[in-house]
This record gives structure tokens, C-alpha cells and sequence, in this order.
């Protein structure tokens, strides 16, 4: 492989890897907290892909407003979700909240089947994020640079908040200790249901890009996206962001970069991940920024 | 202030508080003494509202209102009401620093300017906090985060405060100090309601007593005279 073709390559593979982060962040908050894994999370990328379709084509609005508006939807959509399926077991055992969750996933999965239909959509692209340019010998889409670099700032500022905000302060209290942080006046609820909307806010904002690299989205698309970003989770170490968006990175850097190299392998694709989950969870469960898991008070 | 009659608890087929009454006056200190499993958390736990089937009346009148029925209202709203809480075994949240925790005491609050003006207070008030202000809480001793506990639950500015086996696990030396802060902040106009095993401690510095066990309070009185009471000698100050 050429040095131009790695660079490539590199580009997609750090574009890929954002995006699984973004969506691993999602995971690994709402674990950090409630310790369920949330699998409709998945399912909020295609929301949000879906949303920016409808707005641009039955709302006629112009792209950049039916991004916004996407994302707030799909954000809200994340809250509803707490609000009906999760808060209601708070009180139960784990189980329970996690056997709703998959019931939720299958929910909309089909609710999206019946509303949009189960064909694949063509997405709208803006032709300055998808027009190729060329830096030497290498081509380059903008969107492969401009996807790391929001990521990068989304990170930065969801990390600003975690740590120099008081609604930060009230999450990382609640991941420890959820009934002392509550006995110091923090309305828990509504900072699980912040947790939600920024998650599904980041799912949103990560099914969009998705959309425009691999431009047909249907009602099954959030799927595989979703296992990557839950390996990446986990590998990152869950409950940690860093580790989220580093855990998203490799598992795109490994993707790209084995087919890259060993073409033959391309067919295997969606397997590595699965690789990875499994070595991480013989050799290290708590991952790369993982705490030693204590079991939650 | 504060009025509990005839409280219950249950949990499943335990009946852990059994018709319980208190009376906790406006700036006393009192104290609910015990053997470990008498319920004396569980009445705690029940003011602070985080016993879910609590039953009977528990009336909390703040300075400048009317009584308040607190059985029924959430945990976060008690620091909102006036009502702070150590609880047993402090709870200090191990990973977030000294100043987080005191931080997270001062949530319900949005004077921040006041809130730095407490955090220094309670500096004051324990001076170790202070040097281990960017500690993370797990780091400290036991003792330093039972000051850290305390400390905490004055950041809510409340009327009552509630300690729940402040003493628990700490050396003699460590428990006079921390009873001797209680005091102080009860000289300033706190009124404190404190739950402990070690009666000696308790009653040598509360204005009433009530001692509780299996459910029951079987006596109360001024501190100091169950301190000479011969029936709490033999059980509680070992004879
Ligand atoms: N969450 C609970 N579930 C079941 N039993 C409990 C629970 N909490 C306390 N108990 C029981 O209630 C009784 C009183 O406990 P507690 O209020 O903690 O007493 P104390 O604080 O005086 O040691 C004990 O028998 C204890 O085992
Ligand atoms: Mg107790």
C-alpha cells in the first residue's frame, strides 16, 4: 500500500472511529450511571438520520436547520425513552430495566418499518461536505475532516461540562453513589434525563455523519453502529468518556486499516469487533481508562 | 421543630420501628441511642425520606413557616426544607475531591458567592479539610471524612441537622474532636439530631435523650441524667 492510500485510509479510519465513538459516549454515560445498557441507543442514530430526511424533503427546510432540529428531536426522543421505559424500574432489579431496553429497540425498529417504510432512503448531501480535494496525490472529502474535528469539539465540550459544571458534578456523583448524591438535593432524574439527551443528542449527531458517508439510511441501520460503539464502550473501559471516544478510534483505526492491508479479509468485517469484545472482556473487562468495578452502593 | 409519632417501619416481614415518638426542640441537641439493629437509622432514614413505607407522622416545622408533613416527600427535597444528613458509614463520594463533596452539599443553593464564604467556614471549622482540599474523598482517613461528612451537610445551610454514628470506627481521640465541633456548631444555633452507639459520647453532650431498643424507645431523658441512670450504665456505659 502507497503512503498516499495509508493516508487515505487513515482519514477513513479516524472518520469511522469518531463516529463509533460519539455513539459509544452515549453507552458509556448512561451505564456510568444507571448501569444498564441502553439498546435502543442504537436505534437514536437512525432517528436522527431519519429526522434530517423528513426535514429536508416533507418539511423543505434547508439542511443545516433539519440537522439542528434532528438532533433536539432525537435528544428528546432519548428523554421520552427514560421517561417511559427506564425510570419507572428504577427501583427494580437490573434485569428488568435491560430487558425493557431491548423491548424498546425492537419497538422502534418496527414502529420506524411502519412509518417510513423499510426501503432504503437516499439522503441528501451537501456538495461541500462531498466534493473530493486533492492535497498533493491524496484525495480527500471533506467530510473526512471535518467528522474527526466536530467529534473532537463535542468531546472537549461534553468533557468541560462533566468536569467544571454543577450538573457535571451531580453525574459524577451519581455514578458513585446515587442515594447520597439525592440526600445532598440533587433532583437525580432530571440529570439522568440530561445524561439521556446528551447522549442521544451525540447518537444523533453521529448518524447524520453516518448518513452522509454511506448515504442510504433504513430502518435497521442503527444496528451494527450500535454493537461497534457498545465494543468500543467497553473496550474504552465503560463509564469513561475518554475511553469511549479512544475505544471508538481503535475499533475504526482496526476496521479500515486489516481490510486495508488484507482485502481478503473485507467479508470478516463486522466480525473484529466482536474479536476485540471478546478479548477485552477475557483479558481486561474494565478496558483501557476502566476502574476496578465496584459494585454500585 | 421537628415531631415524629407513632413511626413503622417494615421491611418485608421485619418491623424494624414500632409506634416510635420524638421530639427534637428547636436548637437542642438530641440524642437517639441504641444497640446496632435497634432501628435507629431506620428512623433517620425515614425523616430523610429514603424509607419508602414508612408510616405515622413525622412534622418538621422550619423557622418561618408552618409544619410540614415529611412522610411522602422525596430525599432532594429535605436539604430544600432545611434538613441535612451524615449518613452512616459518611458516604463521602471517594472519587470526587474535598471541595466537590462540600460542593455537592452546597447543590440545592445558587449564592455562590455565600457558598465560598461556607466552604471556608467549614475550613475553619476542620482545618485537615483544608490541607487535603484537592484530595480525592477516598484518600481520606476516617476521620477526615467523617469531618468531610459533616462539614457536607452543613452546606446545604439547614436548620437540623441529622449524624448518623458520627463516632463509628473512630479512635476516642478522633470522636471528642468531632463531638466537640457538634457542639460548637449547636452553641451557634444548629439544632442536631444525633444517632449513636457510643452513649457515653452522645449523652455527655446532648440536651435529651431517647434510647431505643428493638423498635421501641424504652426511656428517655435529659442527657446527663441518663448518664448516671443505672439501668443505661449496665446496658449502654459498661456498667
Ligand atoms: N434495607 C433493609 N432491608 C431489610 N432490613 C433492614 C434494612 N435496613 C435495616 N434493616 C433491619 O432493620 C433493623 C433495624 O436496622 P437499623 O435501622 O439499621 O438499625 P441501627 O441503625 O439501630 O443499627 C435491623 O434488624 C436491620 O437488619
Ligand atoms: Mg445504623
Amino acid at each position: 500500500m502507497s503512503l498516499d492510500m495509508f493516508i487515505q485510509q487513515f482519514f477513513n479510519a479516524i472518520t469511522l472511529g469518531s463516529l463509533y465513538g460519539l455513539i459509544a459516549i452515549g453507552y458509556t454515560m448512561v451505564y456510568g450511571i444507571l448501569r444498564l445498557i441502553n439498546f435502543a441507543h442504537g436505534d437514536i442514530l437512525m432517528l436522527g438520520a431519519y429526522f434530517v430526511f423528513f426535514g429536508t424533503t416533507t418539511f423543505c427546510l434547508p439542511w443545516g436547520l433539519a440537522v439542528v432540529v434532528a438532533i433536539l428531536a432525537a435528544s428528546a426522543t432519548g428523554i421520552l425513552i427514560d421517561r417511559i421505559a427506564y425510570r419507572p424500574l428504577r427501583e427494580a432489579p437490573r434485569i428488568s430495566a435491560l430487558i425493557s431496553a431491548i423491548a424498546v429497540s425492537f419497538f422502534i425498529e418496527s414502529l420506524s418499518v411502519v412509518l417510513f417504510t423499510g426501503l432504503p432512503r437516499p439522503v441528501y448531501q451537501p456538495e461541500w461536505l462531498t466534493t473530493a480535494f486533492q492535497i498533493g496525490s491524496i484525495r480527500l472529502l471533506p467530510l473526512t475532516l471535518l467528522v474527526p474535528a466536530i467529534s473532537f469539539v463535542l468531546v472537549m465540550l461534553l468533557l468541560w461540562m462533566v468536569y467544571h459544571t454543577k450538573p457535571g458534578l451531580a453525574m459524577r456523583a451519581i455514578s458513585k453513589d446515587i442515594e447520597t448524591t439525592r440526600l445532598l438535593g440533587v433532583r437525580v432524574d432530571r440529570i439522568i434525563a440530561l445524561t439521556f439527551g446528551i447522549g442521544s443528542a451525540l447518537a444523533a449527531a453521529s448518524g447524520i455523519m453516518w448518513a452522509l458517508r454511506y448515504p442510504q439510511i433504513n430502518p435497521y441501520m442503527g444496528i451494527f453502529p450500535g454493537f461497534k460503539a457498545f465494543i468500543a464502550a467497553v473496550l474504552g473501559g465503560i463509564g469513561s468518556i475518554q475511553g469511549a471516544m479512544l475505544g471508538g478510534l481503535i475499533l475504526g483505526m482496526l476496521e479500515i486499516m486489516a481490510v486495508a492491508f488484507l482485502p481478503s479479509l473485507s467479508g470478516f468485517r463486522d466480525a473484529f469487533a466482536f474479536i476485540v469484545l471478546l478479548l477485552v472482556l477475557f483479558y481486561k473487562p474494565t478496558g483501557i481508562f476502566g476502574e476496578h468495578t465496584e459494585e454500585k452502593i | 421543630m421537628l415531631n415524629i409519632s407513632d413511626l413503622h417501619v417494615h421491611y418485608g416481614g421485619i418491623h424494624a420501628v414500632q409506634g416510635v415518638s420524638l421530639h427534637i426542640p428547636r436548637g437542642q441537641i438530641v440524642t437517639l441511642i441504641g444497640a446496632n439493629g435497634a432501628g435507629k437509622s431506620s428512623i433517620i432514614r425515614s425523616i430523610s425520606g429514603l424509607v419508602k413505607g414508612a408510616k405515622g407522622s413525622i412534622e418538621f416545622t422550619p423557622s418561618n413557616g408552618s409544619p410540614i408533613q415529611l412522610l411522602g416527600k422525596r430525599p432532594e427535597d429535605m436539604v430544600r426544607l432545611g434538613i441535612s444528613m451524615s449518613p452512616e458509614g459518611r458516604r463521602i463520594l471517594p472519587h470526587l475531591t474535598v471541595r466537590e463533596n462540600l460542593l455537592l452539599g452546597a447543590y440545592s443553593r445558587t449564592d455562590n458567592a455565600a457558598i465560598e464564604e461556607d466552604i471556608e467556614r467549614v475550613y475553619t471549622l476542620f482545618p485537615r479539610l483544608r490541607e487535603r482540599h484537592w484530595q480525592p474523598g477516598g484518600t481520606l482517613s476516617g476521620g477526615e471524612q467523617q469531618m468531610l461528612a459533616v462539614g457536607r451537610a452543613l452546606m446545604c445551610r439547614p436548620e437540623l441537622i441529622m449524624l448518623d454514628e458520627p463516632s463509628l470506627g473512630l479512635a476516642p481521640l478522633l470522636v471528642k474532636e468531632i463531638f466537640d465541633i457538634i457542639l460548637r456548631i449547636n452553641r451557634d444555633g444548629m439544632t442536631v439530631l444525633l444517632v449513636e452507639q457510643n452513649a457515653l459520647a452522645a449523652l455527655s453532650i446532648a440536651h435529651y435523650a431517647y434510647v431505643l431498643e428493638v423498635g421501641h424507645v424504652v426511656m428517655e431523658a435529659p442527657g446527663h441524667e441518663l448518664l448516671t441512670d443505672p439501668k443505661v450504665k449496665a446496658a449502654y456505659l459498661g456498667g
